[in-house]
């Protein structure tokens, strides 16, 4: 009997041993604090106090600094949120927030693509037609491969050219698979691989103002891009 | 003595409850079937993975938003979440008085559900991984053409308000998968590929200038209604949405990690 008492107390000793070690940061952690300059990057800490490198005061993070007016302030609704890492056609390695500061008109396709891309492209191409010549320079036109591990820089520059796209203001990018699914999400694009060389995928073009913020979405092929062209010159004036 | 041993045995009682918090997970075998909507050639090859047992819990959720602030109520960018984004809890980081730990964690955004799989080393399962587990019945790893199964899916859609029960109150699958019908729908990973245009009209014309394309994907069985449902709603849902019965689960590749099961 004893024995079999010890067994069970042993058994139990290692269980506490081995259990998850959830309980350990039950209690609220409330306010955090962080540099105002981040000198540390996003590191937080739960007491205010300053900062050990630009000895400026933490701030609460809870308090969102309003400080929406400034132009370089990245906002909640900003693409330019996304950390994502993104190869152009000219194989340099980007973030969206390197896009920043001109209007960006932007459309996911895949380049091996026969039925609708190539009139999305032309879509594009329409579009950027009817941008006065003095303001062709001012916005950003980027192409976005669903299919990044055929579209290469390579492949993305031969298109480019192949398509009279290769110019300053055309750019083309190929994310890795999550980083493209969860932009695709962001734009409320979806898609599918059918088959090896095949995608499905929803025929959208985005305007984004030069904070990164969606300000038009033009959906379906061949539309009427009245509207789309509007935004774009509201953005450029 | 009697008393050390009595408690000993109290708390063996309360670490086995406890243990749920673990996420532990089962070993899904690969295979290949038909789902609803397929590839061209129909057929769709699953490797091996391994599944968390149960959806995600508040109490999980809650410990992930304590250690992340920047998926706080208060704190996430309206990039990656709607308003409804843990509207139910309490405070930003406590639950309210009506919610349980032990229920699923629900109003909880598509990005949100993917960065919690990430930091756990994990991911979100593919719709092709998710409807391949969710296939199985008590005994059968595929139990579709039962009249039971369907019925059972079928008669919890009528059923109101069952994301407050707790996890594991439905049935074990053949995998040892608890929850998958019954408590709450679920996050995929590729569920924006599902290119089902709301208007059940539109479906039937294909239209092609809204998804390239789109005349290869029709479904494979349009009697299984119950996945019809479960489809729709991927193919209506944002990945900004919270939604108070949409829960996650996440999987995790049995080798290497690869980015996506495609």
């Amino acid at each position: 009997m004893k024995t079999s008492n010890y067994i069970a107390i042993l058994f139990v000793a290692i269980l506490a041993l081995a259990s998850c070690k959830e309980t350990k940061s039950e209690k609220d952690l409330g306010t955090l604090y962080q540099c105002p300059m981040k000198c540390e990057g996003e590191k937080t800490f739960d007491k205010p106090g300053s900062c050990s490198i630009c000895k400026m005061d933490l701030q609460p993070l809870s308090e969102p600094t309003a400080l929406l007016a400034d132009p370089f302030e990245i906002s909640d609704t900003s693409i330019f949120n996304l950390t994502t890492k993104w190869k152009t056609e000219e194989d340099q390695t980007i973030e969206l927030v390197d896009l920043k500061g001109k209007p960006l008109v932007m459309v996911m396709i895949y380049t091996t693509c026969k039925a609708a891309c190539p009139r999305l492209v032309a879509d594009m191409r329409n579009i950027a037609k009817q941008i006065p010549e003095n303001k062709k320079e001012d916005l950003q036109y980027v192409l976005i491969s669903i299919d990044p591990e055929t579209d290469t820089p390579e492949r993305l520059k031969e298109f480019a050219i192949e398509n009279q796209m290769d110019g300053e203001q055309w750019t083309f990018l190929q994310g890795t698979l999550s980083g493209v699914r969860e932009f695709a999400n962001v734009l409320a694009v979806k898609y599918k691989q059918i088959s090896p060389m095949d995608f499905s995928h929803s025929n959208i073009i985005s305007v984004f103002n030069p904070q990164g913020e969606l300000v038009h979405q033009q959906e379906g092929l061949g539309v009427d891009n009245k509207e789309t062209v509007g935004h774009i010159l509201e953005l450029v004036k | 003595m009697r008393t050390v041993l009595r408690l000993t045995y109290c708390l063996a009682l309360f670490w086995t409850t406890n243990a749920i918090c673990q996420s532990k997970m089962v070993a899904i075998q690969g295979d290949t079937y038909i789902p609803l909507y397929g590839r061209d050639s129909l057929q769709v090859t699953i490797s091996d993975f391994d599944m968390d047992i149960y959806p995600v819990t508040n109490k999980e959720y809650l410990q992930f938003v304590k250690d992340h602030p920047k998926w706080r109520r208060s704190a996430v960018l309206k990039l990656f979440a709607d308003k409804n984004y843990l509207s139910q809890w309490g405070s930003d980081t406590a639950l309210n008085n009506n919610q349980s730990l032990n229920a699923a964690a629900t109003n909880v955004s598509w990005f949100a559900a993917k960065d919690y799989c990430e930091c756990q080393g994990k991911r979100l399962p593919t719709i092709d991984e998710w409807e391949y587990v969710a296939m199985a019945n008590e005994k059968l790893p595929d139990a579709r053409t039962l009249k039971t199964y369907n019925e059972y899916i079928l008669s919890w859609y009528e059923k109101p308000k069952t994301f407050n029960n707790e996890i594991g109150s439905t049935f074990k699958n053949y995998w040892g998968v608890y929850d998958l019908h019954g408590l709450v729908w679920e996050w995929t990973l590729d569920f924006n590929s599902v290119l089902v245009s709301g208007e059940s009209r539109k479906d039937v014309d294909k239209d092609s200038n809204l998804f390239c394309g789109s005349a290869a994907i029709g479904a494979t069985d349009l009697m299984n209604y119950a996945a019809f449902m479960r489809y729709a709603i991927r193919g209506s849902v944002k990945a900004r949405y919270a939604m108070k019965n949409l829960g996650f689960r996440c999987v995790k590749d049995k080798k290497r990690s690869t980015d996506e099961n495609l």
